[in-house]
């Protein structure tokens, strides 16, 4: 999350003053949208949807300016409120579908669906208790299991993830799709942007993949531990210098970075440029040996340490790298920084002073646990009916995957996602992606072709050679949009954004057709609804 | 507002609020139903949008002919034929200003502070490779920035050798923040760049403000007006599987309707209003997109082939602003990374010089159109200067770096001095002798032509604004 402007961007002030104007409306807007949705599942299939008439619930709202602005975000506060006992508020109540939908698209990658009309994931989840469910995610028994058929590159060959450029992307980008362990897979995206290393410097796929194992092998156990393992990890000592960090020539940049980034967050009074270079000299020691292969042998080495004493966050004593995540970890200002980040990749808007405090204390009081926070984040009321979050580019490539069931079978994948704004194992900067402007220009071009690639297999042929079958001669216009949308597994759409593609639907077609027009221009509606649909506004956030 | 209509015309009232509130003239009375005027040869929606004056349209590429596009561009082209460009281009990372110009005259304590990265001088300057920098002769041009050196000693060049602010700030991501913003200020979203455009700017035109790069420059964030960001202009253009004519352009015109919709959260916000000027951007670029695809575009002058997008993006840049496109702020991230903890010689060698000889053929390419070197000013800034003492092969985060304006408007003389490394800051790094914030506010005043204050906050306060437009 880490803005490239810095953390810095994501006050309190900054979004509070929104919050609460903002947290009632659109707590009402979610009700309304809660029930709207009732009624239609009730409806035959959400055959009420798709006729077309004025629908009752369109919000007419006139568009404000809207400008360029980055979103802003949750960010820790300079002084938070200290940590509390009272246990976080949970919203508790059988889940519905649309919460279904937002937990399946903000905790892992979309609700996975089979080609056809079938009911999907989030259909299936309807009516359970809500912790049944977040535990169904949080607590999962055992190895992953990967449903369906593996990946694949374009000429049908397994991946090379080590060495072939896109591959990893690939690799990845299919657990996401095919894990059932979808919390795992996104607790993983999450630390690989926590954590934010680059192959463009690390340089070795090999590194990076490693490191990505350690993120899923420690997803959700404890942070200090997460932290720990990876100040040691051979990807992050390259990309961060730790092997060139020794005690004549101190180098600062993970120093530095663990403290803004990873731990305390700048800007707060946490640490001071003096807490920066003593940091450095604490974390000194780590080493690794040039080969044939590229690095190896990554080692801390205690005679490359600095063995004097050093002061940090005004302790003194003669620590080396464990007491500097240690330190970081147990300074006053982590548990506030650790809950609100991690609250900002599941939640847009700030957690309230309560809340707050009472993470903190769930936090700390459960050994730094992530799978704590990340459970009680999940039943938090805020999750489900505060506003939407931005979808990252990589759960939605994943997520129209997953809506259509199409394994990895190209790794166009790779190049797509990078057009989009990000590519797998190299995010822009040691503070990972920009999650507050995910969407302009260049991106949602990206995203329209993204979904186009997606639908290769799979789009109405309009110009079928002989013997291949033929679109529909006489589909009137809901039918249409009918097909369309259960080709992505019937997601959910706005009232007003509905209205629209019904009024194409309505309307794309020229009133009279010819004879050899009628089945290859219903073919080419029904694509045009399908693209519609998928790059729509309502696709883009969760 | 009408209660209820067909969706298209509602949606057409809806996008022409959007435009008009954001041209801030209030909303229009245009109502679904009104008469179209006879004998203008539009049609309904054409009318209404250029009616509203809001030069708002959401066609998809292909339903309009080029013609149409090139009127648009002449129009856009003609309403303001010297309209000012500023090209800004970001090292990434915190560049090393005692590399880019050494203090080789500081021959001592440069020596001291750098005992394996200190550039050597003198085989540099009997070799050719390195050029005293003319107005400090203490200086030298690194020999990958010498392309630089040849176009300040044409008077193309001011150099600002220590800028930065109070008190500096040493993570690269609140730095890199205020010199986005323009302000020491943690809270603020919009981009100074944005800011002038959201005074200066077209609610119809985002190619006004353009990021040539994967995602939009911060700071080129508006508040009202639209912006855009294109990573590869010739290509810029969208197609799907089983989509063709005659269903292709009313797709892409319910494409554009979707992102004119009302927006209840500041991500919906984000996902309709990218959508919106999607649309209007197929639009803008249509008529470059389909000559580039006819001829191979060939510079005038050739472009460096290392260097990666970079270079591409430059030389389509210049040929964008031949064809009059109406761009006025462009934002690029140079090559390669300059955060240079280790392996600084090498890294800052090879990324300096690519970056540096794009820039160089960018701005001949700019001089071979004639008069369009006199339109466009090239800004290379960075979010600091890296640490005076190195630590090994590499040097930490520092404080005043060095920027750069680049063009045949400029005046040519350096702002602020260098400051020596005698005297360092309170953590060892070297003291600004000018404030950004002052060149953001010199350069909207005398470049744009915009009172700055209305812009940068403080604008005049720091140091005074220098004179930097000949």
């Amino acid at each position: 999350m880490t803005v490239n402007p810095g953390a810095t961007q994501r006050r309190a002030g900054d979004a509070s003053a929104r919050s609460h104007a903002g947290r009632e409306e659109h707590r009402k807007r979610a009700k309304q949208r809660e029930q709207h949705h009732e009624k239609q599942k009730h409806g035959k299939h959400h055959k009420r949807r798709r006729k077309h008439k004025p629908h009752k619930h369109v919000r007419r709202v006139v568009a404000e300016p809207r400008g360029t602005l980055p979103i802003p975000l949750p960010s820790a506060p300079a002084s938070p409120p200290a940590p509390s006992p009272v246990p976080v508020e949970s919203l508790g109540a059988p889940i519905s579908l649309a919460q279904a939908r937002r937990l399946l698209w903000r905790a892992g990658f979309g609700p996975a669906h089979e080609p056809g009309p079938a009911p999907g994931q989030a259909e299936a989840l309807v009516g359970q208790p809500l912790q049944q469910v977040v535990y169904g995610l949080t607590r999962p028994a055992g190895a992953a299991t990967l449903i369906g058929p593996g990946p694949v590159n374009d000429e049908g060959n397994a991946l090379a993830p080590y060495d072939v450029w896109g591959d990893d992307h690939c690799w990845w980008l299919d657990r996401m799709v095919r894990s059932d362990q979808q919390l795992v897979e996104r607790m993983t995206f999450i630390w690989h942007d926590w954590f934010a290393n680059s192959n463009e410097k690390v340089n070795s796929q090999r590194m990076m993949l490693e490191q990505n194992e350690l993120f899923r092998s420690m997803a959700l156990g404890s942070f200090h531990d997460l932290f720990m393992a990876v100040t040691g990890n051979p990807a992050m000592l390259v990309f961060l210098d730790g092997i060139y960090n020794d005690k004549n020539e101190p180098n600062e940049n993970y120093a530095r970075e663990m403290m803004e980034l990873f731990s305390l967050g700048a800007d707060r009074g946490a640490y001071t440029e003096d807490d920066v270079r003593e940091m450095a000299r604490t974390l000194t020691g780590w080493t690794a040996e040039w080969s044939e292969e590229g690095l190896r042998e990554f080692e801390f080495d205690t005679a490359r340490h600095d063995k004097h004493e050093k002061t940090v966050f005004g302790q003194t004593g003669n620590w080396d790298w464990e007491d500097a995540v240690r330190l970081c970890v147990t300074h006053p200002l982590h548990a506030s920084f650790f809950v609100t980040k991690l609250w900002g990749y599941f939640i847009p808007s700030p957690p309230d002073e309560a809340t707050l405090a009472s993470l903190q204390g769930l936090y700390v009081s459960s050994g730094y646990s992530i799978r704590a926070v990340v459970e009680a984040i999940l039943q938090h009321p805020d999750f489900y009916e505060g506003p939407e979050l931005v979808t990252p580019p990589v759960v939605y490539n994943a997520g129209l995957l997953r809506a259509i069931g199409r394994p990895i079978d190209t790794t166009a994948w790779a190049w797509l996602s990078a057009g989009a704004g990000q590519q797998l194992f190299y995010p822009p900067n040691v503070s990972g992606w920009d999650f507050s402007s995910w969407l302009d220009t260049s991106t949602t071009k990206a995203r329209w072709e993204i979904a186009s690639y997606v639908t290769d297999e799979t789009y109405a042929n309009p110009w079928p050679g002989e013997g291949e079958p033929q679109y529909s001669e006489t589909e009137e216009p809901p039918a249409a949009l009918a097909s369309a949308m259960t080709y992505w597994g019937s997601p959910l759409l706005s009232s007003e954004s509905e209205q629209c593609i019904v009024d194409f639907a309505q309307t794309c077609l020229p009133g009279e057709l010819a004879e050899w027009q009628q089945s290859p221009y219903r073919a080419l509606r029904q694509n045009a609804l399908r693209m519609l649909i998928a790059t729509s506004p309502d696709m883009q956030v969760s | 507002m009408a209660k209820s209509c067909s969706c298209n015309d509602f949606n057409r009232a809806q996008l022409l609020r959007h435009g008009i509130a954001q041209a801030g003239r209030g909303l229009p009375s245009i109502e679904p139903g009104m008469p179209l005027p006879a004998g203008t040869g539009l049609d309904r929606r054409t009318f209404l949008l250029r009616s509203a004056g809001a030069a708002l349209s959401v066609y998809g590429a292909s339903m309009l002919s080029p013609r149409h596009f090139e009127e648009g561009i002449a129009e856009a082209a003609a309403a303001s034929p010297k309209q000012p460009v500023l090209v800004s281009i970001f090292m990434e990372g915190g560049w090393d200003a005692l590399s880019v110009l050494a203090p080789v005259g500081e021959d001592k304590m440069y020596e001291e502070l750098r005992p394996k990265l200190a550039l050597e001088a003198k085989a540099a300057l009997e070799n050719g490779s390195g050029k005293i920098f003319t107005e400090d002769e203490k200086l030298m041009w690194h020999p990958a920035a010498k392309g630089l050196a040849e176009l300040h000693g044409e008077g193309k060049v001011t150099v600002f050798p220590a800028v930065g602010y109070d008190p500096p700030d040493e993570s690269h991501f609140t730095s890199r923040h205020y010199w986005e913003v323009g302000e020491l200020e943690t809270n603020t979203r919009s981009g100074w760049m944005g800011r002038y455009l959201d005074i200066a700017g077209d609610p119809g035109n985002p190619l006004q403000g353009l990021s040539l790069d994967y995602s939009l420059a911060p700071a080129l964030a508006t508040t009202k007006m639209p912006v855009a960001a294109v990573s590869s202009p010739a290509g810029y253009k969208m197609w799907a599987n089983g989509l063709d004519e005659p269903l292709t352009a009313p797709a892409m015109r319910t494409f554009g309707e979707l992102g004119a919709l009302g927006a209840p959260s500041p991500a919906y916000a984000q996902a309709r209003g990218a959508s919106l000027d999607t649309s209007i951007v197929l639009n803008e670029m249509a008529a470059f997109v389909a000559a580039q695809e006819k001829a191979t575009y060939k510079p005038a002058v050739p472009y460096p082939t290392a260097g990666g997008e970079f270079p591409e993006r430059l030389a389509a840049l210049a040929e964008m602003l031949g064809a009059g496109l109406p761009i006025k702020c462009a934002s690029l991230t140079a090559v390669g990374s300059y955060d240079t903890h280790s392996d600084e010689a090498n890294t800052l060698s090879t990324n300096l010089g690519q970056t540096v000889e794009s820039v160089v053929a960018f701005q001949r390419d700019l001089e071979a159109r004639g008069e369009l070197a006199d339109r466009v000013v090239i800004q290379l800034w960075s979010e600091f200067g890296r640490r005076p003492q190195e630590n090994g092969s590499g040097t930490d985060h520092g404080a005043a770096g060095v920027a750069f304006l680049i063009g045949k408007p400029v005046t040519g003389k350096m702002v602020g001095e260098f400051p020596g490394l005698a005297k360092l800051d309170e953590n060892e790094n070297l003291v600004n002798t000018s404030d950004f914030r002052a060149m953001y506010s010199a350069l909207l005043e005398q470049w744009f032509k915009t009172e700055a204050g209305l812009i940068i906050p403080g604008a005049g306060t720091f140091g005074g604004v220098p004179k930097l437009i000949a």
